[in-house]
Parts: structure tokens; C-alpha cells; sequence
């Protein structure tokens, strides 16, 4: 897995990826079984989960493609948009909340244009929601990338979102 | 072996492994379900079939919780009736209530449930899940605001048609049922075989209606209004007007339908017979000139569209013969209308189908052979059904009549098209005589009939030797036969496919519910008619033979070729 985790760093194109992706499906041709863990696998080699990687997985492990939709939109982890080099997450678990990281969410939709779980248009940014980071102290908090941002109030978030290319 | 436990006080034995729900079916105790489907599903989804196990802190879905010996069961307490009605009332929180315009209405088990459990209030209000309604397909209409969410259409699509063209999508209050990235159901891998609209409890799939438009033709006096009906209707139709299941109404239906003003009443058992001879001389042409073999029936709308979409490379092996409806179609509209001397742009033909595909059939752009579209609206029989209460006439009342002339005349081997392989039985009587010149005998092939998924026979026939022949109904089953074709494993000559478990029978266009005994019932039915029939061999009907003297000259002929056969079209199955 690490070693597809460096291909989303090296900014391969993904068409250069669906090779890679038909090795992992060989090893696992024809088990509907094995369909979460195939998907897993494809995720981190694109990053997400785009149409013809998921036409791919339908064909090689012998699942409906409406199945295999089904559960990309069931789990989470899964995401049929591709990710901005910057990752975007508001908490908003009940400390942060309370304090008014609803406020910063609105207003980071409204400057990046998208909606949670969307990617600009650009991929600089992609943005999320997360339900506590540990920062409750900090409370409202967000996440960029790795970078941990307490006390956000809704007028920084400009000033620290233009610190990432 | 058998375990005694007791069920509202009443001590029973069953067998090791019996749910809960089975059990109390035996001792005669009903307990309400909805998302449990006999044969096919049960996944304690919906919390409607709740009991109370004595020792249990929790209250047991009854479907998907297996007895156990010296078990105490009460399925009437003040608590289980507490979290039924709950159950209910949650989904019920998230329903439209258009109840009254429901095609639905009086039909729907949620509503029926509601009813049983008495609720007279809705305590819960709130955001409602929405959805949306897809009228994409000529076939299926989903209205996604009303789906309850059983998951019923999905197992019947993965597990018994081996489809899975609809799957739950996102999760929590967002879950829908919908084809991948939402798409329309008609730009999906969807057969239209319609076993979702028998299965779905509520209103949010059912087929496509097109009563007003029928009935705006009838009412139109520039229009001849032409109907025909396929076999397995009259098998099933009583059932709408309660009579038993496996009760024939043939004539009843036949004087239904003039009372409703068609103009004429032609039966697709005219074209049955007549497909046998197209299709049984197509069979023995390959076998004798090297065809592709094994050649499968082309009958079944959704099995064609079930093989375009996820077998186009084996599109070759399908007979060329359009389905009988279609034909009769054609027919009417060329030989009838010179016969009759009506303009055949004034001819409305209006098929009453057990299936929801024949309605996408009509429409694909090869059926206008006759010059206009051969089959103009296709009702289901459940359709067929509310047209009859819809004009207000008493079914029971009517007397029986016949069919008209010149497509009325039928064999024994026609009517039991309506039965899984009956298509194949059929064949046999004529393709044995033809090939042999010889009189058969015993016209009855019991290793073709009942429920068995697979059935296979090997009939030995003079001058051409064993003939092997497959038949399977349900594309699962269809599935399981393509893939032996494709490691050339199936040494067949014939092969009979219907979409449906049953066959026609149990269609997806017809009256719910079905299981496996009502299936049987009606296929009883028309073994029955077939039994008691002067002609039994298609080629033995006075009017087929009279066709071909007057209109067609020979099977395969060049008439034939362009009115009765069709090619087919290579689709995506995604």
C-alpha cells in the first residue's frame, strides 16, 4: 500500500494508473468477495474513485456495477470526486460545534465555491467535515493537510487557506 | 429433528432450523411482515415482525430468528404490538401519503399494515427523504419518494435475475435505491422484467401505465381497436377478481374485453402456434445446415434484452423469431386490414401481457414492420384488471366467449407457452412430426414441466437422433446455461429461456402476490386446457395453415422473414 501511496505524490497521470490498477484487480479476478479491498487498493492508487476505475472493478471481480456504486457511496472512505493537493477539514464534533465551527464551514463553502466533500475546480482544495480532531481545547478547530488550526474564527480562515498552493 | 417449543401458549413441533415466522404459520398465529419475501428474502430490515422470546432482553425478528427448543414465543403483547406499530410509524414519517392517486391503492402492504395495526394518528413529522420519480423506461416507473426501503426489488434483481440493476445507494437518511451515479433506469442494464414491480410492497415501482391511452383509443371512432391476449393472462386474471388461483377465465376475459369496446378480440395463441412453425422449422434448418447451435427461444423480451446486455457475443444463437405478440402485431396490421378492409394507420393493436418487457419491446425501432408501430400499447394483466373495474363491469357476471376470426384458432401446444417449458413441449410436438413424417404418439414431455430451474431432456428423433434440449426460466438460471455455452460445454440443439421464475406465469405483469404455488396453480391451468384441446400440435391449427395458404406461403419464407423475425442488438452492460 505504501508503495501506491507514492504514486499519488509523484502526480502520475492517472491515465498511466489503470494498468496498475488491472495488476491489482488480477489478483483478485472474478471475487465480489474481495470488492472492498479492491476498491481500498484503487483508491489510494488514484486518490479516488473515478468511473472507469470503478467500470474496471465491476468487469474484473464480476459485480454489478450498481453494487459497486452502492458501496463507494456507502462508506465514507470512498469518494467518487478526485482530492485537492490540500485537504480541508472543519470538526464538527460537539465542542468545536458549540463554539461555532459552523460559521467557519459556511464561510469556507462560500470561499472555496464547493460543497463538503467537493474538490475545487483547481484541486488545490478539497473540503470535509470531521466529527472531533482531539483539539477540543482549541475549540473551533480545523484540519489542513496535517496541520492542526485552533480558535478559527471565520475571518482568519482566508489567511490560513492561502498558505497552501 | 423435530423440536417442541411453544407459540402464544400453544405447545408445537417443528423441525431444527424453522424461523420463527414459518413456526407460527404452522400453529395458525400470523405475524405481519413487510420487507420478508417467501422463497426469496428475509433480513429483518424492517422490524415489522417482531416477538417477544421469554429470556430474551430484546424483541426477535421473527423472519430471520430460528427456533429453539423449550423456546416460549408471544407475538400478541402490549409490547410487541408497541414496536410494530412503531416500526411502522417511522416509515410512515418518511412517506408521501398519496394514497388516494397511488397506482397502489388498496394493493399496498405498508398501507394494509397500517391499517392491521391500527394506527390513526402520525405522531412523527420531519424531513422526509425524497427522491425522485423515474420515468425514463416505456416499461418500469419508480417513484423513489415512496420506497420504504425493504430492499425486496434488489434481492429479486441480484439473487434471482442475476441483474442487480438497482443497489441501495449512500447510507443513513440519504439511502436510495437507484442504478450507479443515479442514472435512469432505462440507460442501465435493466431487463424491465419487471420482477421488482411484483415484489415491491408499496407504490414506488410499478409498470408503466397506459390505460388512458387505450381507452383513448377505444373512444376514438377513427381507430380499430384490435386486442390480443398471451396465455398466461387468462391464467392469472380470475385472481384480480377473486377467483382462486389457477381458476381460467378465458372467456370471461374475452367478453370483458368487447364489452370495453375493442373491435376485435385476437388471441397471441394464434401467433404461438404460429412461432412454433417458424421456430421449429428455423431449428431443424440449423441442425440439418450446420447452424448455430444451440439455438435459444427468442419469446421472453427481458431474456432478449438480459442476452443484448450482458451476452452480445452470443446474440447469434438466439432465434430470429420476433415474440407472438409481435407477430400477431404485424399481422394485424397487414393481413387482417387487407382481409377486413380497414386502413391499417386507423389499427390500434393492444397486447395484454403477464409482462412489463413486452411494453419496452414494442417500442424498440425494429417492431414497425408493418409499415406503423405493430404493437401499439402493451397492458399488464393487472392493467387489463383495472380497465374492467374502471368501465364498471361484472366480471363474474359475463358470459364466455370466443375468440374472432381469422387469429383466434389455438392448439394445446400455444396455450401452455404460458408455462415454462411449454415453449420447448410445443416445439417438440411439431419439430418430431415434421422431421419424421410420423404421428406422435404421447404429446405430453413431462421432463420439461414444473419448477425445476434447469430442466434438460434428450428426445430421440428419427433421421436426426438425440435431441437435447435444455429450458430454464429466471436469468439467473439463463445465466448459469450462457456461461456453459461459453466454455462450449452445452451440447444442446434447443434451449428454452424465460425471464421469469414460472415462466409467463409468473411474469412480471401480473397480479401479486406470486410464489412458487401460485406459479404451479396457473401453470396447471394451462396444462389442463392444453389436455382437454382438440389440437395439440401447432401445426395441426386450421387457421395457421390457412395463413400460410392465403398470406405467408412457407415457414421462413420471405413474408415470414419480414413480418415474424427481427434481429437484435449488441448493448453496454453497464
Amino acid at each position: 500500500m505504501s508503495e501506491e501511496k507514492q504514486c499519488q505524490c509523484a502526480e502520475i497521470q492517472e491515465e498511466e494508473l489503470y494498468p496498475r490498477l488491472e495488476e491489482v484487480i488480477n489478483q483478485h479476478r472474478g471475487k465480489g468477495e474481495d470488492l472492498i479491498m479492491v476498491l481500498h487498493k484503487a483508491q489510494n492508487l488514484f486518490g479516488y474513485l473515478p468511473r472507469r476505475a470503478q467500470e474496471m472493478v465491476a468487469e474484473g471481480l464480476n459485480v454489478s456495477l450498481n453494487e459497486v456504486y452502492g458501496v463507494i457511496t456507502f462508506y465514507n472512505f470512498f469518494s467518487t470526486v478526485p482530492q485537492g493537493r490540500n485537504s480541508v477539514k472543519i470538526c464538527l464534533g460537539t465542542a468545536c460545534y458549540v463554539r461555532g465551527s459552523q460559521e467557519v464551514l459556511d464561510k469556507a463553502q462560500k470561499e472555496l465555491g464547493i460543497k463538503v466533500g467537493g474538490t475545487t475546480e483547481d484541486r488545490r482544495y478539497s473540503l470535509d467535515v470531521v466529527r472531533c480532531i482531539g483539539a477540543c481545547g482549541l475549540a473551533p478547530a480545523m484540519l489542513v493537510n496535517e496541520d492542526v488550526y485552533g480558535r478559527v474564527k471565520s475571518p482568519h480562515l482566508v489567511d490560513i487557506l492561502k498558505k497552501y498552493e | 429433528m423435530k423440536i417442541s417449543l411453544t407459540i402464544d401458549g400453544r405447545p408445537i413441533e417443528v423441525e431444527e432450523g424453522t424461523s420463527i415466522l414459518d413456526a407460527a404459520k404452522m400453529a395458525n398465529v400470523h405475524i405481519p411482515t413487510l420487507c420478508y419475501l417467501p422463497e426469496v428474502q428475509a433480513i429483518g430490515a424492517c422490524r415489522v415482525c417482531l416477538v417477544e422470546v421469554e429470556g430474551n432482553r430484546t424483541l426477535q425478528a421473527a423472519c430471520v430468528s430460528p427456533v429453539a427448543k423449550g423456546q416460549v414465543i408471544y407475538t400478541n403483547t402490549d409490547r410487541v404490538r408497541k414496536a410494530r406499530r412503531f416500526s411502522v410509524e417511522m416509515l410512515l414519517s418518511n412517506h408521501p401519503f398519496e394514497c388516494l392517486s397511488c397506482a397502489k391503492n388498496l394493493h399496498c402492504d405498508l398501507q394494509s399494515l397500517a391499517y392491521e395495526l391500527g394506527i390513526r394518528e402520525l405522531r412523527f413529522t420531519g424531513d422526509k427523504s425524497g427522491g425522485r420519480i423515474d420515468e425514463s423506461s416505456p416499461a418500469i416507473r419508480r417513484d423513489q419518494n415512496k420506497c420504504i426501503l425493504c430492499r425486496r426489488c434488489v434481492t429479486v434483481c441480484q439473487e434471482i435475475q442475476s441483474v442487480t440493476a438497482l443497489f441501495t445507494q449512500g447510507r443513513g437518511f440519504d439511502t436510495r435505491v437507484e442504478p450507479a451515479f443515479d442514472r435512469d433506469i432505462n440507460d442501465v442494464a435493466c431487463t424491465a422484467c419487471g420482477q421488482c414491480s411484483i415484489v415491491c410492497p408499496v407504490g414506488a415501482i410499478t409498470e408503466r401505465e397506459y390505460i388512458d391511452e387505450v381507452f383513448a383509443a377505444i373512444y376514438d371512432p377513427t381507430k380499430f381497436v384490435v386486442i390480443q391476449d398471451a396465455p398466461a393472462v387468462r391464467a392469472a386474471l380470475g385472481e384480480e377478481f377473486g377467483y382462486p388461483p389457477g381458476t381460467l377465465v378465458t372467456g370471461k376475459m374475452l367478453a370483458a374485453a368487447r364489452k370495453l369496446g375493442f373491435d376485435r378480440v385476437f388471441d397471441t395463441n394464434f401467433a404461438a402456434d404460429l412461432t412454433i412453425l417458424e421456430e421449429g422449422t428455423e431449428l431443424l434448418k440449423r441442425v440439418k445446415e450446420g447452424g448455430v447451435l444451440p439455438m435459444i427461444t427468442s419469446c421472453s423480451p427481458g431474456w432478449i434484452k438480459f442476452i443484448e446486455h450482458f451476452y452480445p457475443e452470443l446474440l447469434d444463437h438466439l432465434s430470429t423469431c420476433k415474440s407472438p405478440h409481435m407477430m400477431l402485431g404485424a399481422l394485424a396490421k397487414t393481413y387482417f386490414a387487407k382481409k377486413a378492409g380497414v386502413d391499417p394507420k386507423d389499427i390500434v393493436v393492444v397486447s395484454v401481457m403477464p409482462c412489463t418487457a413486452k411494453k419496452f419491446e414494442c417500442n424498440r425501432p425494429e417492431m414497425y414492420d408493418s409499415g406503423y408501430k405493430d404493437v401499439d400499447y402493451v397492458l399488464t394483466t393487472r392493467e387489463f384488471a383495472k380497465m374492467i373495474k374502471q368501465a364498471g363491469i361484472d366480471f363474474e357476471g359475463l358470459p364466455d366467449e370466443m375468440y374472432d376470426d381469422p387469429m383466434g384458432e389455438y392448439t394445446g401446444a400455444a396455450t401452455i407457452f404460458g408455462a415454462t417449458g411449454g415453449v420447448m413441449e410445443a416445439a417438440l410436438r411439431t419439430a418430431y412430426e415434421v422431421a419424421t413424417g410420423r404421428v406422435l404418439e404421447n404429446v405430453e414431455f413431462a421432463a420439461v414441466r414444473g419448477l425445476e430451474g434447469i430442466k434438460e431432456a434428450t428426445v430421440p428423433v428419427e433421421g436426426i437422433g438425440d435431441v437435447r434440449v435444455a429450458v430454464s426460466h429466471g436469468l439467473g438460471n439463463a445465466r448459469k446455461l450462457l456461461e456453459k455455452i461459453k466454455c462450449g460445454e452445452a451440447d444442446y440443439h434447443f434451449i428454452e429461456v424465460m425471464a421469469c421464475p414460472g415462466g409467463c406465469v409468473g411474469g412480471g405483469g401480473q397480479p401479486v402476490p406470486v410464489d412458487n404455488e401460485i406459479r404451479t396453480l396457473r401453470a396447471k391451468a394451462l396444462y389442463t386446457e392444453d389436455a382437454h384441446l382438440k389440437y395439440r400440435k401447432s401445426h395441426e391449427n386450421p387457421s395457421i395453415k390457412k395463413i400460410y395458404e392465403e398470406f405467408l406461403g412457407a415457414p421462413l419464407g420471405e413474408k415470414s422473414h419480414h413480418l415474424l423475425h427481427t434481429h437484435y442488438t449488441p448493448r453496454n452492460k453497464f
